[in-house]
């Protein structure tokens, strides 16, 4: 109830111009709030704000480790040159392919695995936990499974798909190896998100639209995907800025050959092989800035809000 | 709600927990604190794997008698994975790394960056002592000498003398020779390495240098690609195109040479000399008919200049104890050692005299060949950025057939001086 009662008084306040009455009580309370976030904000900052404004600082420095002595401001030049390569473009282009492929499939398929995992009756248990297995496998030993998988000579699936070629050695098949491993990996992740959602739908509305003679599609998406679409929202913003970041996968199937790099990829390159803090920088804050503003965009524009909070509360 | 206080007894055992957990995770800390035992210096030598390499060290601590005492930090198998694991440490200075055991296009990288000490006064006139001077070459920086040279590493021609009688002396007789027996049906591939990787700027270098070609200026700060590397991508593009290559040639590394040429598809072989050692042993009866000589040129009358290969010892600047690691190092890289792991782990001697020894002879029949080629080899270009150099020269030759001479040297030189200048962005 204290939630709601503020989001009243802001509106309040701001029209009045005025410091709106705060009892003693609540003013206390608010404090001691403030103190026990205190130590977890504190943390915060130094592990993620510190590290944060250090990139964004050595991002304006020619600062490369080979030459120390040739250390220099050079304000925004190195955002110039990343900017105007051709690297960055096609491993941002990769990027955006293997995003938006992998979270589009995620979403139909962990859909389809939440709305499974729902309605099971017998063995709900062992369903659920049998579906969240490659989730908890970790990425680079699923990823290594897969190199050989798809490896002439070492695995069964290039030989079985690919008989006379070496599917990891071109760029189309490459990509779609990546894919189909960020998809298998995190599609149970999707799932998990969307079945919060599912226990969000009252059964009532169902049975209700069921009377009105509503179809078993039309109750899909006439009531419940609406009262889904908070969940569903949040699972495509945890995936999207998830596989914005894909590195793992890359990097133990190709390691970036072909043109397969990922902006992580090319971004670990040039700073930790190529030694370039000037260069390596300016990806990671360029990354950040994309990442900020997808999580923008699925903010302020679609309304996505943190799970549990009420859907009132956010416009 | 406010007043639901953690039960005294909880917070008592969550502080236990706490202060395990502290323990447990400062009791690391404390052991890499005191890794000297009993008063001697350990000395931490960061390598790649090398077969008996034990052996030489042990060798080396008996003859410190207690002054020092060698541990060996074994690396990661790959090229890659070594240096990444060396350049964090070093960038963090850690000072538990004293000698390092690098390829030897590191050394100018590590100089550079003030990772690695100079060698001066006895220590500096004792390794290039009876050190060849291709090799020598390879460790130096600014007329300064940072690096020991440990083996070396020359390719040689490998042909098949039932099949050439004599071995061609240039790039232009060898295509010659290969269409000759291509038209009388018989094996006649030329097999080297050319895929996208290191390999293929090793290739380049020697084409490069045997034209009497720079791709960087002698300092190291300026990308030039003369007449000669001009002539070099020409002798390039002419060897991809002629027909002569194996058909996975772009796709080729070390390996896949090896076993092309030991299943019969080749009449030449342009690669190390570990060749002959598993041609032996996995193939005996193609290797009766098997000869070397020296890799081919690109001027008739002027001898070929080949790549060097091969790795180096340095001393960390961040070592507690330099002046042991000089004398390690100088055991480490002796004569003894040399020969030793010549023998046993197939690394041919930076040292010129170990190639006299009568054991030699056995294990290294071409070592005259060899130590021809070693004699007036090239390093690969000595720049701290050649990392990011050799990742653009690589993908800019790859594949060989597409080169372009002009259009590839220019670009090239472009993309070489932006990884000079640190402005180049590696893929």
């Amino acid at each position: 109830m204290t939630a709601q009662q503020e989001k009243v008084a802001i509106p309040a306040q701001r029209a009045t111009h005025r410091k709106p009455a705060i009892s003693e009580g609540k003013r206390q309370e608010r404090r001691l709030g403030w103190l026990l976030c205190a130590p977890a904000a504190i943390v915060m900052v130094a592990v993620t704000a510190y590290p944060i404004l250090y990139s964004v600082w050595l991002s304006l420095q020619r600062y490369d480790l080979k030459f120390p002595e040739n250390r220099e401001f050079i304000g925004l030049a190195n955002y110039a040159t990343v900017l105007s390569n051709n690297y960055w473009w096609t491993a941002f282009g990769v990027t955006v392919l293997i995003t938006v492929v992998s979270v589009a499939v995620e979403l139909v398929l962990g859909m389809g695995l939440a709305l499974i995992m729902h309605r099971t009756i017998i063995g709900r248990g062992l369903v659920r936990t049998s579906a969240l297995i490659p989730y908890g496998i970790v990425t680079v030993v699923a990823a290594f499974s897969w190199r050989y998988a798809w490896t002439p000579g070492t695995g069964y699936l290039a030989n079985l798909v690919a008989p006379n070629g070496a599917p990891l050695t071109e760029r189309g098949a490459s990509l779609a190896i990546i894919i189909l491993a960020e998809i298998w990996k995190t599609t149970p992740f999707m799932a998990l998100l969307l079945l919060a959602g599912l226990a969000l739908v009252p059964d009532d509305l169902l049975k209700a639209a069921a009377m009105d003679g509503a179809g078993w599609w039309q109750r899909f998406t006439k009531v419940m995907l609406p009262v889904m679409k908070p969940a569903i929202l949040v699972a495509l913003l945890f995936r999207t800025l998830d596989a914005f970041r894909v590195f793992d996968n890359i990097y133990v199937l190709t390691n970036g050959a072909n043109e397969t790099s990922s902006v992580s990829m090319i971004a670990y390159n040039n700073l930790i092989k190529g030694l370039n803090l000037g260069i390596g920088s300016t990806m990671s804050v360029l990354i950040f800035i994309t990442v900020a503003i997808i999580a923008f965009v699925f903010v302020k524009l679609f309304g996505t809000a943190a799970p549990g909070s009420s859907e009132e509360g956010r416009r | 709600m406010a007043n639901s206080y953690p039960h005294p007894r909880r917070s008592l055992r969550a502080r236990a927990f706490a202060a395990t957990a502290v323990l447990a995770l400062a009791a690391p800390l404390a052991a890499c604190g005191s890794n000297d035992e009993g008063g001697v210096p350990t000395l931490n030598l960061y390598q790649f794997p090398v077969e008996h390499m034990q052996d030489v060290i042990d060798r080396c601590n008996q003859q410190a008698a207690g002054k020092y005492k060698i541990v060996y930090q074994v690396l990661p198998r790959t090229a890659d994975d070594q240096r990444v694991q060396m350049v964090r440490r070093l960038a963090a200075k850690d000072d538990s790394m004293d000698i390092l055991g690098m390829d030897v296009t590191w050394t100018q990288e590590f100089a550079s960056a003030n990772w690695i000490r100079e060698f001066t006064g006895t220590d500096k006139s004792d390794v290039e002592n009876g050190t060849l001077p291709g090799p020598l070459a390879s460790g130096e920086y600014n007329d300064k000498l940072y690096a020991a040279p440990n083996n070396t590493n020359v390719q040689l021609l490998w042909y098949r003398k039932d099949l050439v009688p004599t071995p061609p002396k240039t790039w232009a007789e060898m295509i010659q020779m290969s269409l000759q027996l291509k038209q009388q049906g018989k094996p006649y591939q030329v097999l080297t390495m050319g895929a996208q990787y290191e390999g293929l700027v090793v290739l380049f270098n020697s084409l490069v240098a045997s034209a009497g070609g720079h791709v960087v200026s002698d300092d190291g700060k300026t990308a030039v690609m003369d007449a000669g590397a001009l002539k070099g991508l020409d002798t390039m593009k002419t060897f991809a195109t002629a027909g002569v290559t194996n058909p996975s040639f772009s796709n080729m590394i070390e390996d896949d040479v090896r076993h092309a040429f030991q299943n019969g598809e080749g009449a030449f072989e342009l690669n190390w000399p570990y060749v002959w050692a598993s041609m032996q042993s996995e193939t005996p009866d193609l290797a009766k008919n098997v000869a070397w000589a020296r890799y081919p040129g690109i001027d008739p009358g002027t001898q070929s200049i080949t790549t060097i290969g091969g790795s180096n010892l340095a001393v960390s600047s961040y070592s507690r104890y330099p002046q042991l690691d000089f004398e390690a190092v100088k055991c480490l890289r002796d004569p003894e050692s040399q020969k030793y792991l010549a023998i046993n782990a197939g690394q041919p001697p930076s040292i010129e005299s170990v190639y006299n020894d009568p054991e030699m002879a056995k294990a290294y029949p071409m070592k005259d060949t060899l130590l021809e080629e070693l004699k007036n080899a090239a390093p690969r270009p000595r720049t701290p950025a050649y990392q990011n150099l050799s990742t653009v020269v690589a993908a800019e030759l790859s594949p060989p057939d597409s080169i372009q001479p002009d259009k590839t040297a220019d670009s090239l030189k472009k993309s070489i001086q932006d990884a000079i200048d640190s402005k180049g962005v590696l893929p």
